[in-house]
């Protein structure tokens, strides 16, 4: 089953198109030592740079094997960044931390 | 004594192994028409193909008739997986031969699944492994209980992806994935420079490798087939070629396996009497085949037009492949030596003209093998052979044909092929494939007097007494017509040297006739003289004989009556008998005793 983890209650820090909420899927395959990373990894990113506003939906294939063809997912983990538009393309375990910001385009922001 | 034992004992292991691995390993048929011949029954079953080939060279064809033939003839749904075309493309593609991927979607036969990695749309932040694929593909051949898979082509996996470290082990081990999965996959993949995958696929795919390969050889391409490798199996190794059209991809298994062809006693007829009775009186042997060379103008494809009428009115089917003129300007030209081709056409009579450049040779073998087997004919000729040099060499020619002539011999297939000659010597300039004809007619033109004659006199024709003389061979209103040719002192005359030949050898007969009537004439003179003088010589001596008897009677007459007077005085002197007459007579001598 897909979990949503975030905190979109929390009040937003910046003004103006910041204050957007990100919607995050993180797609994994189980509970395998890069599935896991990548979330803790993902997490860690979201709070440092957004904090309060994102949402994190964890899809596990193992669990929804149809949803691998409808959202053409290949590689895991695989990280799609729903909204803000465009939709962006992340795969491993965001263990690179700038290649994560620049994949999120989240870099660029203190 | 125990190291031998031992070394027998694993011989007969490894024996042992090996011959049940090649009859008992089992096998996916292709349904792609010649590929299953080549291949002992098809793919190995539940294990991984590698097919590889240049762009273009048709290995989506491959894979998609492997699945849609598993689908459709053989009950096992496929899975086709394409990283290169959108599923649409790809149903499109296949309905250019004629398969509906989209209805055979919907009968759950066929699972299509497009995936799209794109290397600017990915960002990759670390490790990863391609657990999605593997999952995406285990629910599409778990959702239609797929029994073959198709990859096409895996390798854009390493175009989107940047690790490939990543990505080799995890082909590796989704071709382990496969094999445990028990489906028989083809996997696709882009030839590459000095081996044959751009990403050494081959490493991991061990069990059965295909090439496909597209040469172009002077500006023509041909399409081959090569199994570069089949663990535990036996098959062709040669390079097959191999067509795609619109009935799909077909293979060709011809090859020179051997000699064993049924031969016939049969005989049939060369549409030219004559010519069967040089030919043993009989014509060819059916399934045989024959070869009518000739320089230009000869009239070769004259005689292959009698041999196709005779076939067709024998009512059997006549395949005809033209490569120099097209089918109507040959059936005008035959109409003129009172050949109707026309009548025969699409029924009896198929015509396939095709120049000999449009394709390469092993395309042109193809094509007339699909043809043949198609049509069923029981007779086919080509006309010219030498054209097809003008798509290979010679060598390339005579081993194209010597493999077509298995093909037509095992089916007995009569076939006549013409052949076009420019040198001189007629007899060397064929020799690349006249070793392979059983009857070889050769026309040739005979220059004399300034005038050219056709003359055909038979090369060779085997298991047949046949003629060795030249005959003229001239085309009338009523086709083929062959003649005596006059030999005599001054040698072979032909055409108005003949006829003029002929009009002296005439005139010296009647020169010869008159000079015997009139020698008749004057012996019956002679004799006639002769006669006359003969009748005059009897007439002298009957003359003198008569005057001769004459004169003896009249002496008769004289010794009476000088007896009588003798006596008349004697006694009237009555003296005795000594006085003798006058004229001394024999009568009167014993009387005077």
């Amino acid at each position: 089953m897909s979990k949503t983890i975030g905190r979109s209650s929390g009040p937003p820090r910046r003004t103006g198109g910041e204050s957007e909420v990100w919607n995050l899927r993180l797609y994994v395959a189980g509970q395998s030592p890069k599935c896991v990373a990548a979330l803790n990894n993902l997490r860690a990113l979201c709070e440092e740079h957004l904090p309060g506003r994102y949402r994190i939906e964890i899809i596990d294939l193992l669990e929804k094997p149809q949803l691998a063809r409808t959202d053409e997912v290949v590689a895991i983990p695989t990280v799609v960044r729903k909204l803000p538009p465009p939709v962006k393309r992340l795969i491993g375990a965001l263990g690179d931390r700038q290649r994560a910001l620049v994949g999120l385009e989240i870099g660029g922001e203190p | 004594m125990g190291s031998r034992e031992d070394v027998g004992t694993i011989r007969e292991s490894k024996r042992t192994k090996i011959g049940g691995a090649t009859s008992t390993l089992p096998k996916a048929a292709t349904g792609i028409r010649g590929l299953d011949d080549i291949t002992g029954g098809g793919l190995p079953l539940g294990r991984p193909t590698l097919v590889c080939g240049t762009a273009g060279c048709g290995k989506t064809m491959f894979a998609l008739e492997f699945l849609v033939h598993g689908a459709t003839e053989f009950g096992e749904p496929g899975v086709f997986m394409s990283f290169e075309e959108r599923t649409e493309e790809l149903a499109q593609n296949a309905a250019s031969l004629g398969f509906d991927l989209k209805a055979l979607e919907r009968r759950r036969k066929i699972s299509l699944d497009y995936v799209r990695v794109e290397r600017a749309e990915i960002e990759e932040t670390g490790e990863y492994d391609l657990e999605g694929l593997f999952i995406r593909l285990g629910h599409a051949i778990d959702a239609i209980g797929a029994k073959r898979v198709a990859l096409d082509t895996i390798e854009s996996l390493f175009a989107g992806l940047s690790n490939a470290a990543v990505l080799r082990s995890e082909l590796r081990r989704l071709f382990g994935w496969l094999k445990d999965k028990g489906v028989t996959a083809v996997i696709t993949a882009e030839r590459g420079d000095g081996q044959l995958t751009r990403q050494g696929l081959e490493e991991y795919v061990s069990d059965c490798v295909i090439l496909l390969d597209h040469p172009v050889i002077e500006q023509i391409s041909t399409r081959r087939l090569r199994i570069v490798k089949y663990r535990g199996s036996s098959h062709g190794t040669d390079e097959y070629p191999f067509l795609i059209d619109r009935d799909g991809l077909s293979v060709l298994p011809i090859t020179s396996i051997g000699l064993a062809h049924p031969t016939s006693d049969e005989r049939v007829s060369t549409g030219i009497e004559r010519l069967d009775a040089m030919l043993g009186g009989r014509g060819y042997y059916r399934g045989s085949s024959i070869l009518v060379s000739g320089t230009a103008g000869t009239g070769k494809t004259s005689i292959a037009a009698h041999f196709t009428q005779a076939v067709c009115r024998r009512g059997e089917r006549c395949l005809y492949f033209a490569f120099e003129e097209s089918p109507k300007q040959i059936m005008r030209n035959m109409r003129s030596i009172g050949i109707d081709l026309g009548r025969w056409e699409d029924g009896l009579l198929r015509f396939h003209a095709a120049r000999p450049t449009a394709f390469g040779l092993e395309t042109h073998l193809a094509l007339m093998h699909r043809l043949i087997t198609d049509f069923a004919p029981s007779a086919v000729v080509m006309d010219p052979i030498t054209n097809l040099m003008a798509a290979g060499s010679e060598s390339e020619v005579a081993r194209m044909l010597l493999r077509l002539l298995d093909f037509l011999k095992s089916l007995q297939i009569t076939s006549v092929f013409t052949s076009l000659t420019h040198s001189e010597s007629l007899e060397t300039s064929d020799v690349g494939v006249s070793s392979l004809m059983d009857t070889w007619l050769l026309l040739r033109n005979l220059e004399e007097n300034g005038e050219r004659n056709r003359g055909l006199y038979v090369l060779k024709s085997r298991g047949m007494a046949h003629s060795n003389q030249i005959r003229e061979f001239t085309l009338t209103d009523e086709g083929v017509v062959l003649r005596d040719v006059y030999v005599g002192l001054d040698g072979v005359l032909t055409g108005t040297a003949r006829l003029a030949q002929e009009a002296r050898e005439r005139e010296e007969e009647i020169v010869r006739r008159r000079e015997a009537a009139r020698r008749r004439t004057l012996l019956e003179r002679k004799r006639r003289a002769l006669e006359a003088q003969i009748a005059a010589l009897r007439a002298t001596f009957d003359a003198e004989e008569e005057d001769d008897r004459a004169l003896d009677s009249d002496l008769g007459a004289e010794a009476t009556r000088s007896e009588a007077d003798r006596r008349a005085m004697m006694s009237s002197r009555f003296g005795d008998e000594e006085a003798p007459g006058p004229n001394g007579g024999g009568n009167s001598r014993g009387r005077r005793r």
